[in-house]
This record gives structure tokens, C-alpha cells and sequence, in this order.
């Protein structure tokens, strides 16, 4: 599976303090790859990293083996991101995000592609709508679609659906599945939902204290570790980091 | 063409919003309006107290048509980054494959837009309402307006890096800059007129080329040669160095973390 995202050594340090300390990983062609761990282990620090927004200490990004940081804008052009707290301009319709994101992200055919996502995402009646007004499922649904709209090899997904109540994020999980298969998008999902990683990650990576402690699929990661489910296995890896080898 | 489409997304935009809120549009317009309005009855007054033949229009209606015209094209970019600013928009704009130039070159764009709109609305209005003939300095209008844009653009640029580097309560650094060069620029009276020092400023000022040019060809004299190709040397200037700040500031805004963190709140 060749990868579409290459992390190699990653290091950010803000004074005295290491918030990622040296990761490396990578994220396949198709392959979703769940980044957990605890509040501040430096999860959203690696996200902003790989999307240019903040300058690494040390260590390599490559998106499709562009380096983020000597060609930024090649390696964004089909990368793209949703994150809880990047909300989109609330004073602009959804129809208007739409098209100022697509200019952006050089979509081809937008007007095409626009009425695709309104579609695929049920937004079709709110594409007046300003986005400001909409509720947190709506909202969730607006960024996706925006997140999808350049048909990204790297989507960076960071706890998409942590405002929303169980059945709407189930059905956004599901709508992400289906256009990830199809696309066959790379995927770095972050969430502290353990039910939503085994239903969506076929890969996971625990963080804590800016480093890569455990690795591997979400579905035997906990019995190779002694632990009857994946939220067993997170709690006591964000409690007792040094067992694991975080220090 | 993909660069053209970016820098068009940026004043689309600004379009978008202007087009959704006439509080914006108003905004644009009311203070030249005002402006306009009291400067027009001052200058009518004056007019009545000066010797016969004294006409004031067109040395200060017009000054100050023209400083306005100068003060909405640096706002004009000013308030489209702020725009950004407000709705905590830098994450997705800056996550894009946006460049710099071309995030500048957008508000630039929306800035010569609304700026030669509201350059409009205010020839028109003192044309009508009191007489002032825009045009009474023949083709170095040209230039002369051409100038104070390019000025406009430099303040502009310089005044959202310091929005960007300082963070968004330092907005108010930025609104009184027209203001606090406004003694200098020669708006009004003649450079000769200030202290020796000002004038030292002055000479660094580009606008006050303008102002002092139109005085003396409303005045029946020349326009020295040399002064347009050094005014417009030093607005080339200010603006590369303006560009060349703003970059900066982005760069480290990427390297400390700013830009990733940068909220209503946050300051450095």
C-alpha cells in the first residue's frame, strides 16, 4: 500500500515544553489510521503540522512524497481537513463556502462537484443557509463536505464528530466511510470515541506525552496488551504511559 | 490560472459579504459621505470670506477627497483581512493551498474595488453638490491618484501585519494610522509650512507629492518632473518592504505557533 502520508521524525518543541517528540508513521492509500491518546499528547500539534500551519522543530512531513514545508502548496492541493474547532466563516451560505473553498482547492467543474456534495451530504436545502445558523450536525455536514470537495488523497479528519449525538455521527461516519473507500483517501482520524476507532480505523496509533506508545490494529491491540476493549486499553495508557514506554 | 482562481476566491469573499450585509456597504460609504458634506460647506464658507477669485474647492474639498479616497484603500485592505480575523478563519484558509501573495493579492483585489467605488460616490457627490471640478488638474490626476493607491496598498499590508503579529485587539493600532500621518502628508497646507523636521518626514511621504503638486498646477504653476518618478520609487519601496514584513510575520507566525493558535483572543 504506498503511502500517502510520510511522517518521519517529527519533533515540535514550544520552550521547555516537547509536545510531539519524534513520531514517525505513515498513513496508506485507503487506509484510515486512528491518532489517540489523552488531552494534550500532542495529536492536534501533529495535525497542524501536517498542514502547514505550524513549523515542525524537526523531522519531515511528505504528502505523496512532497515535503510540506519546501513545497506547502503542491502538497495541499489534495490534501484537506475538518476539525471541531476550524469552523467555516458562519457569515457566508453554505453554497458560498462551498464555491470560495473550491476556488481555493482548484476543483474542477465546481458548479458540478458542489451539487454532488449537497447531495451526498443532505444539504441540498440548507445551500442558502448561512453557516453560522446551522446546528452542530449541519455544521459537521458542511465541513465534510468542504473536506471532500477537492477529492483528497489526505484527509486529516480531527474528532469530526464530537458535537453530535450518536445517530447523526454514525451516519456521518458512514458517509466518510463511503466516499474514503471509494476515493481511496488516506485518512488520519482523531477521536476519543473507542467505539467509533473500531468501526472506522484499521490501523491505531496511541500518543501520549508527543509519543507513538502503541500501534496496531484496533480490533487485537487490546488483547495483545491484556485488555478486554480499546477503552481499557486507552485509560491505562493515558494513566500509566511509562508501562508502555512513555516517559 | 490556479493563482488567478485563489486571489479571485479571496475578494468573491468579500463580495459574498457585502452582497449579504448592507451594514457593510454602508459602512464604505457613510463617512466619505459625511466627509464630503462638511468639507463641501466649509470650503463654501471659506470662499465667502477669502479675497475675491479665492477658490477653496478644489484645494481642499478635493485634498480631501483624495486623503479619503487614499484612507479607504488602506482600509479597504485592512478590513477585508479583518473580516478573517472575526470569523477565526485563518486555520482553513491557511491549511489551503493558498499562498501568501495570493491571500495579499485578494485583498488588494477587494480593496481597489470598493476604493474606486467609493471614489465614485464622492466625485459625483462633490461634483453636484458643490462644484468641484475632479478633473481641473488635467492628466496628473493619473498619477497622482495612482500614487495614493499604491501608498494605500503599503499602509494596508503593513497594518494587517501588525494585526497578525500583535494579534486582533491591536486592531486599533491600525484604524488611526491615516490620522497620525495625516500633519505630514501635506494634506492641507504646503510642506513649507511645517517645522524643518516634518518636513524631513514628509519628504518620505508620497502623498505629499500629490498634495503639493495639485496646489501648484491649480495655481497656475509647474509640477516638478523629478517628484512623480520619486514618489512613485518610494511607494515601490514601501511596498516591498510592507510585503516583505508581512511574510515575515506570517513566517514566524508558523514557527511559534501562532497562526495554528490564532483566536479573537489571542495575543502575543
Amino acid at each position: 500500500m504506498p503511502a500517502v502520508l510520510s511522517v518521519n521524525g517529527l519533533r515540535r518543541v514550544y520552550g521547555e515544553t516537547v509536545a510531539v517528540d519524534g513520531i514517525s508513521f505513515e498513513v496508506g492509500q485507503n487506509e484510515t489510521v486512528g491518532l489517540l491518546g489523552p488531552n494534550g499528547a500532542g495529536k492536534t500539534t501533529t495535525i497542524n503540522m501536517i498542514l502547514g500551519v505550524l513549523a515542525p522543530s524537526s523531522g519531515t512531513i511528505r504528502i505523496e512524497g512532497v515535503d510540506i514545508v519546501e513545497d506547502r502548496v503542491q502538497a495541499l492541493r489534495r490534501t484537506n481537513f475538518a476539525a471541531v474547532y476550524a469552523p467555516l466563516p458562519g457569515n457566508l451560505t453554505v453554497l458560498q463556502n462551498l464555491r470560495f473553498f473550491g476556488l481555493l482547492y482548484e476543483v474542477g467543474d465546481l458548479p458540478a462537484r458542489i451539487g454532488e456534495m449537497l447531495e451526498a451530504f443532505d444539504l441540498k436545502k440548507f445551500r442558502d443557509a448561512k453557516f453560522g445558523v446551522l446546528s452542530s450536525g449541519e455544521q459537521t455536514r458542511v465541513c465534510l463536505a468542504k473536506a471532500m470537495l477537492n477529492r483528497p488523497r489526505l484527509l486529516l479528519l480531527d474528532e469530526p464528530t464530537a458535537s453530535l449525538d450518536p445517530a447523526t455521527a454514525r451516519d456521518i461516519r458512514a458517509k466518510i466511510r463511503e466516499f474514503t473507500v471509494r476515493d481511496k483517501v488516506g485518512v488520519l482520524w482523531t477521536t476519543h470515541n473507542m467505539h467509533e476507532v473500531g468501526e472506522v480505523c484499521d490501523r491505531v496509533l496511541f500518543l501520549s506525552r508527543g509519543r507513538i506508545l502503541l500501534e496496531g490494529a484496533p480490533g487485537t491491540l487490546p488483547g495483545e496488551h491484556g485488555k478486554e476493549t480499546l477503552e481499557d486499553l486507552f485509560i491505562t495508557v493515558a494513566r500509566e504511559p511509562l508501562t508502555f514506554g512513555g516517559g | 490560472m490556479a493563482r488567478l482562481r485563489r486571489t479571485a476566491a479571496i475578494a468573491l469573499r468579500q463580495y459574498y459579504l457585502m452582497r449579504g450585509s448592507p451594514a457593510r456597504v454602508l459602512s464604505h460609504f457613510a463617512w466619505i459621505v459625511i466627509d464630503i458634506v462638511l468639507w463641501g460647506f466649509i470650503t463654501r464658507y471659506l470662499n465667502t470670506l477669502a479675497p475675491s477669485g479665492t477658490d477653496f474647492v478644489p484645494i481642499l474639498l478635493g485634498a480631501v477627497l483624495l486623503w479619503d479616497f487614499f484612507t479607504r484603500v488602506m482600509l479597504g485592505v485592512t478590513m477585508a483581512f479583518l473580516e478573517d480575523v472575526w470569523s477565526q478563519n485563518f486555520l482553513n484558509l491557511f491549511a489551503s493551498p493558498l499562498s501568501i501573495r495570493e491571500y495579499v493579492g485578494g485583498l488588494v483585489l477587494t480593496s481597489v474595488a470598493t476604493s474606486l467605488l467609493g471614489l465614485l460616490v464622492m466625485v459625483v457627490l462633490a461634483t453636484a453638490s458643490f462644484g468641484l471640478d475632479f478633473f481641473a488638474v488635467g492628466i496628473m490626476l493619473i498619477p497622482f491618484v495612482l500614487v495614493l493607491f499604491l501608498f494605500g496598498i503599503a499602509l494596508g499590508i503593513l497594518g494587517i501585519s501588525l494585526v497578525l503579529r500583535f494579534g486582533p485587539a491591536s486592531e486599533w493600532l491600525v484604524w488611526p494610522i491615516p490620522a497620525v500621518i495625516t500633519p505630514f502628508a501635506a494634506v492641507f497646507y504646503p510642506v513649507a509650512t511645517l517645522p524643518h523636521w516634518m518636513q524631513w518626514v514628509s519628504h518620505l511621504l508620497p502623498p505629499s507629492y500629490v498634495f503639493e503638486g495639485i496646489r501648484a498646477i491649480v495655481a497656475g504653476g509647474a509640477y516638478p518632473g523629478s517628484a512623480l518618478p520619486w514618489s512613485f520609487g518610494l511607494c515601490a519601496f514601501y511596498i516591498l518592504t510592507a510585503m516583505w514584513v508581512f511574510s515575515g510575520v506570517h513566517r514566524e507566525a508558523v514557527r511559534s505557533g501562532l497562526l495554528s493558535r490564532y483566536k479573537a483572543e489571542s495575543s502575543a
